[in-house]
């Protein structure tokens, strides 16, 4: 390496050095230092014993964890689809040519610029059984008994999951600005040659979009695997363990039972859950996944 | 050239940074005959006063340490203090003063977080006799003080006069056993059945044939009591049955017979009024601290609730007229029952002045420091000495009675169990099932006490483990 060189190698880490740092310390360290808490009894005011795979042992045989697990997996699988629908479809209404759109696409959009706790606590006024907007809509169209959404143990987490699609303004946007990007000869050829609107849309729209649908759906899985402040902040966890989300209980275990040694171990199945959920769905993505530049 | 100015003015840049971080450090002395010490609280508004008064009194006294030099308390109200104090003193910088619950106190006793005071009570003579005992008790954890008590709390059954009045009942005489509370809360239950004008009161509806049918169909706007209401602690029914959640030391009896009785009693409820004609009814409350609470906009007639309460009647529903007693046992079995909640002024493991920490902590304790904050918070003192004209003074017409209850043997404890939040979670959820007829009481607590159970064990057999290592 030449003077020059070194001093250029110099400058760089210098430059990057605030976020090779950060990331390192931020990252690296508590990536690291969590898979070791997850071997050991800690409570993060006394220094942590190694205690092997104890805790791996006591998750899972504990039955809060299973259900935990089931109610995220519940979350997903309901959140994912309905997401990838809903957002697609009004990504594709708010990509059609009327007047007044950019009103109609910053009504989509602002719910995401909500805050989760501002949010969640709107919400729970609309889920109210008695006094709820929701259920004072449903009783006018006719269904007598609405449920009392967030207090039962069978609709609170389909309420939690309605609250959550509402606030996927970023995720619209994104389908938006790749629906954008769709060139417009191609729709036009597959007119030429006799596509109808949903044939248009299999083999030319959904093909032309494949990677922003490949990424939306991992940041999904994501997403949905780490969902917490909804029920934090309008259930607790409740009724009756209904809404406990993995994250939820991971929380709880590791900042009010003073358990960080068996949250970690939880972290790292959720990261394990999320990796091979990721690997998979990259997996079957292969084939389908359509990248313009190669 | 350009490149190496570049450097130049980034490492300058860093350097400035650096020296902004240097001066406006927190733990400067400000002048070498002050020490300043660090108090972290949880208290807002008029509660918060009342300590900055003493916070302020102690400050004006200038109270030297043992080197001559005067102590000032800094008090920093903070929140989420449970969370705070754990990265504070994970990291080596805690507070001198943490005002904490009593539940934190046994986890961060048991961890090893606390200083015990017993040295310190030693040197300065304040023993258990200052206290009622029930206090000290509170302080105690594996036999040693963790921390001294700042106000205390108990809990009695709040009635509303008025609504007694309304639904005939003498409003002077509250409930004196659980059988007569759920007469007089199926009296001053009001249910407006469909079609018709007007309410009629459960006991009214009870005596018709039908009224099960009538009842599904009827929309509750009034209840004369309701166990989910506030819901705070629905643990701790049991232990107006005679029930306890565990035996002191290694059992956990959640489902011993009179816990079981007391939740086959929260279960009554849902089986008379119906669990989703309370749901509804429940779901037009307002939050606790708003004119919308369930007791102060009349739409409970019968709540236990904390020596608190007088201070949002006052400021939510003035001029209310209610009435505050011991809430009533089993078959009046058990007299004064009540559960019994402190403050606790502890010195966190790390504390940079502790001595100085522990001066003001016993200055609280004196009667005069702590007669003023008790009366700014409205509460009763937990010393055993009180003068004549704290209670003349005091804005609570039932405050003898709170104190009582504190001076009775029936008085309980949050349980100082390290596994306790997972209980208490546990505890909650088991009352949810049996709440909402989904689980019999015996069945869900006897889930609650196989979980915990195993909970218990593993945690004693782990630090059974590592005190062996030791």
């Amino acid at each position: 390496m030449t003077r020059e060189e070194k001093r250029n190698l110099f400058k760089g880490l210098l430059f990057t050095s605030p976020w090779l740092i950060g990331i390192s310390v931020f990252i690296i360290y508590p990536f690291i230092a969590s898979c070791y808490y997850s071997f050991c009894y800690y409570s993060v005011l006394q220094p942590p014993r190694f205690i092997g795979l104890l805790n791996y042992k006591d998750l899972f045989t504990d039955p809060i964890f299973w259900k935990s697990l089931w109610n995220t997996f519940y979350y997903a699988a309901f959140m994912i689809p309905l997401g990838f629908v809903m957002c697609l479809g009004l990504a594709m209404l708010l990509n059609t040519k009327v007047r007044g759109m950019a009103f109609y696409r910053l009504i989509f959009f602002i719910p995401s610029l909500v805050p989760m706790v501002a949010g969640s606590i709107l919400w729970m006024w609309i889920f109210n059984g008695e006094y709820g907007l929701l259920n004072n809509f449903l009783t006018k169209i006719g269904i007598p008994n609405p449920p009392n959404w967030l207090m039962d143990v069978n609709f609170a987490k389909p309420a939690i999951i309605i609250m959550s699609l509402w606030a996927l303004g970023q995720t619209i946007v994104i389908y938006l600005a790749s629906l954008q990007d769709v060139p417009v000869s191609f729709l036009e050829v597959a007119e030429l040659d006799g596509a109808n609107w949903f044939g248009k849309l299999r083999h030319v729209t959904i093909p032309m979009i494949s990677p922003v649908i490949y990424f939306n759906v991992v940041m999904g899985i994501i997403a949905s695997f780490q969902v917490f402040a909804q029920a934090y902040i309008m259930t607790g966890g409740g009724p009756q363990r209904s809404t406990t989300f993995y994250t939820l209980y991971l929380y709880q275990t590791a900042f009010e039972d003073f358990r960080m040694g068996y949250a970690s171990a939880m972290a790292w199945i959720l990261f394990i859950i999320i990796l091979i959920l990721t690997l998979l769905v990259t997996h079957f993505s292969r084939e389908r996944v359509y990248y313009h530049g190669g | 050239m350009k490149d190496d100015y570049m450097v130049r003015k980034s490492i300058i840049f860093f350097l400035f940074i650096f020296f902004l971080c240097q001066i406006t450090g927190c733990d400067r002395e400000v002048s070498p005959n002050i020490v300043k010490i660090s108090y972290w609280e949880k208290w807002t508004g008029f509660e918060g006063e009342a300590m900055q008064a003493v916070v302020d009194l102690f400050n004006s006294r200038e109270i030297k340490n043992k080197g001559g030099k005067i102590i000032q308390v800094d008090m920093i109200t903070v929140s989420q203090l449970d969370r705070r104090l754990l990265t504070a003193t994970a990291g080596g910088n805690p507070p001198d003063v943490a005002g904490i619950w009593t539940w934190l106190l046994t986890i961060y006793a048991d961890k090893g977080a606390l200083l015990d005071l017993n040295g310190y009570l030693e040197e300065s003579g304040i023993t258990k006799e200052h206290y009622l005992p029930v206090f000290w008790e509170i302080c105690k954890y594996k036999d040693k003080i963790w921390g001294l008590p700042s106000t205390p709390a108990s809990v009695a059954l709040h009635w509303n006069k008025r609504l007694f009045r309304e639904a005939g009942l003498d409003p002077n005489v509250p409930p004196r056993t659980i059988q007569q509370l759920d007469l007089m809360a199926e009296k001053l239950t009001r249910i407006k059945l469909p079609n018709q004008e007007g309410t009629i009161s459960f006991y009214e509806l009870r005596k018709k044939e039908n009224y099960q049918a009538l009842l599904a169909e009827a929309k509750i706007v009034q209840m004369g009591f309701l166990p989910s209401e506030p819901g705070w602690w629905p643990w701790s029914w049991g232990y107006w049955f005679g029930g306890k959640l565990w035996n002191g030391k290694e059992t956990v009896t959640a489902d011993e017979f009179e816990n079981v009785k007391a939740y086959g009693w929260v279960k009554s409820y849902s089986m008379k009024y119906g669990v989703d004609n309370i749901k509804k009814f429940s779901s037009s409350f307002g939050v606790f601290a708003s004119p919308q609470n369930a007791f102060l906009s009349s739409k409970v007639a019968m709540v236990s609730q904390g020596v608190w309460m007088y201070n949002f009647i006052d400021k939510y529903a003035t001029g209310m007229d209610w009435g505050a007693a011991p809430f009533p046992s089993d078959e009046g079995k058990l007299k004064d029952v009540s559960y019994i909640e402190a403050d606790v002024l502890t010195i966190p493991k790390g504390a940079k002045h502790p001595d100085e920490a522990f001066q003001f902590i016993s200055f609280v304790n004196t009667q005069e420091a702590m007669e003023l904050l008790c009366d700014g918070q409205r509460k009763f003192t937990p010393l055993r000495e009180v003068s004549e004209d704290f209670y003349r003074n005091h804005k609570n017409p039932y405050i003898r009675m709170f104190r009582k209850l504190a001076e009775s043997s029936n008085a309980f404890i949050t349980p100082k169990m390290v596994i306790w939040q997972e209980y208490q979670r546990e505890m909650s959820f088991a009352y949810e099932k049996i709440r909402d007829l989904k689980s019999q009481p015996k069945d869900a607590l006897k889930e609650v006490k196989r979980a915990m159970q195993r909970r218990l064990d593993r945690e004693l057999a782990i630090s059974r483990r590592l005190e062996e290592a030791k």
